[in-house]
């Protein structure tokens, strides 16, 4: 499928969505819908690091954190409309992620998983004892009931769930075109061995460095909307371990080697998520996610995109 | 003749252990070096600081009448500097003709521009697999293939960065008499092509046959460099290698 075509369906596909959540006119749909296609960004830009390079970041948190933290920030400092908090969550959080790149891809494997652990508890401790974006008692924001967009007042709830969609098109179609071009073989070419991608022309540092640079910054625009969403910020839920923790299994449950799998990740986790948070108690989520992934590394180490594509390939090639 | 590689005296330490003891050595545009040494005598270190895997601490390598000195492998290889993995090492997940697309897309698109269209491209890798006779497996895995061909993917790989120089790594271990037969017509046939060669090999019959000159690593130096017969026969290297 061409760029133009896929542009279109995605498009489409949205504007599908968009209607259909209009059309139930039920708010609850806006508010779970909202953090699956948070999740759907949030996976697909740690697989652009974790699945196409091969190198696992447990600072997920931090990133989501940086980007919701620069939204109080601008709240208190000089608020600002969301669209323009997401880019302003992208600024903050591609940089850090490209410092994070630069300090660390020298460390491979657990090494480096380890370096992003403590990237997360360091930018914690920062926040909990900043006050002026609340310091570890939280901060509140106070978002409008509706927007007014081309003279048409839209419930405020709607509103960010139509942003969080156009960022989760934006981060697939990303994903997707990074998977087709030169980028993509080179991300492929580190992950499968960074020592032979060296010695076949590849810019192995150059390249990790977009790879965390671009994770960095989707995870950031993926936070930034987050405290006008929840309405209360506090560290502990910013930084929380269901970021990093959702963030990992997603892809691997889902699949890490194309956009694909991410997606069918985030749908099928967040919404078993969504429905034991209200059937029985969000304390469940995390075990579910646990459960699953350690399911999934056993019995599809590939994912169900890899299960799939395993399940249609001829069997002399298996 | 100016050389087209030229190592100057370069030394590498591992901490304690000297690895490379100021190493001279010098290859000609289109010529056959072979490389030879006990195990451990500091030819693969040797590899590794031409090539920029490991960077040497004294010395420098010319590649070109260019100095390398703190150029990354990556930009090594596109000056036209290639090497095969004495343990292959092919990209995995990666199907045979994606496994050459690597280099051609890092390597020669970077160096000459972006010339080539995707079928333009697709062309080339086929080409170049049916030329190390992969022609067939080119969608398949690496995982699929015997030794001799991984070793083949090796070689493969290294020539499709279009290099003047390759430096293959003891391309031929492990391997039967006829694969053996089989790798040496195709380093040949590459050299007729103009691209020198050093040949790293520990299977005698096959550096003497290849190689126009050949130089011996002992323990970190070089220790002879000359016509391969008279190598051989050098007091030094029989020491070396049947001890006194």
């Amino acid at each position: 499928m061409g760029v133009v075509k896929f542009s279109t369906v995605t498009i489409g596909v949205g504007l599908l969505v968009l209607a259909f959540a209009h059309w139930l006119k039920l708010d609850y749909f806006y508010f779970a819908g909202y953090t699956i296609l948070q999740f759907i960004v949030l996976a697909t830009a740690w697989n652009i690091l974790g699945g196409y390079c091969g190198y696992v970041n447990f600072g997920s948190a931090a990133f989501f954190a940086l980007g919701a933290y620069s939204s109080v920030f601008m709240y208190k400092f000089y608020p600002l409309p969301v669209p323009v908090l997401v880019v302003i969550g992208a600024v903050v959080s591609g940089i850090v992620g490209f410092g994070m790149g630069y300090l660390t891809l020298r460390l491979r494997g657990a090494f480096f998983a380890i370096a992003t652990l403590a990237l997360a508890v360091v930018l914690q401790t920062l926040v909990v004892n900043w006050d002026y974006v609340g310091g570890s008692r939280g901060a509140y924001i106070v978002s409008p009931d509706t927007v007014d967009i081309a003279g048409f007042q839209i419930n405020y709830i709607e509103y960010l769930f139509g942003l969080m969609l156009a960022l989760a098109l934006i981060a697939l179609a990303t994903a997707r075109t990074i998977e087709r071009s030169q980028l993509g073989f080179g991300f492929g070419s580190i992950r499968d061995d960074e020592i032979a991608a060296e010695a076949s022309g590849v810019p192995t540092l150059r390249l990790k460095l977009i790879a965390t640079t671009l994770s960095g910054a989707f995870m950031g625009m993926a936070g930034a909307p987050f405290p006008y969403y929840i309405g209360y910020l506090q560290p502990s839920s910013a930084f929380g371990l269901e970021y990093t923790v959702n963030s990992i299994a997603m892809p691997m449950i889902g699949g890490t080697t194309g956009w694909v799998g991410p997606l069918v990740g985030s749908i099928l986790l967040g919404s078993l998520q969504q429905i034991a948070t209200v059937t029985i108690s969000s304390a469940v989520n995390l075990l579910i996610v646990g459960l699953l992934l350690v399911a999934f590394v056993i019995i599809a180490p590939n994912g169900l995109v890899g299960l799939a594509q395993e399940y249609l390939r001829p069997r002399r090639q298996r | 003749m100016t050389p087209l590689l030229h190592v100057d005296n370069i030394s590498k330490r591992f901490y304690g252990f000297v690895a490379l003891d100021g190493i001279d050595l010098e290859v000609h545009p289109g010529e056959r070096l072979g490389l030879i040494g006990p195990n451990g005598s500091g030819k693969s270190t040797l590899v590794n600081c031409i090539c920029g895997t490991l960077q040497n601490e004294d010395g420098t390598v010319y590649f070109d009448g260019k100095s390398l000195d703190g150029l990354a492998a990556h930009q090594r290889t596109r000056r036209g500097l290639a090497r095969s993995f004495q343990l292959p090492r092919p990209f995995h997940s990666m199907t045979l003709a994606d496994n050459l697309r690597i280099p051609l897309l890092y390597t020669v698109h970077a160096r000459m521009g972006p010339l080539r269209s995707v079928g333009d491209l697709d062309a080339h890798c086929l080409e170049l697999l049916d030329m190390f006779g992969l022609a067939k497996k080119a969608k398949q895995l690496p995982r699929h293939l015997t030794q001799v061909e991984m070793r083949k993917l090796e070689l493969a790989r290294a020539m499709a960065a279009e290099p003047k120089l390759l430096i293959a790594d003891e391309s031929m271990a492990g391997l039967s008499h006829s694969e053996i037969d089989d790798i040496l017509a195709l380093l040949m046939r590459l050299n007729e092509r103009g691209i020198s060669i050093i040949l790293i090999e520990h299977i005698m019959s096959a550096v003497m046959k290849f190689s126009q000159r050949l130089a011996v690593l002992v323990s970190g130096k070089k220790v002879a460099d000359g016509k391969p017969e008279d190598v051989v026969r050098d007091p030094e290297v029989v020491r070396a290698y049947l001890g006194q």
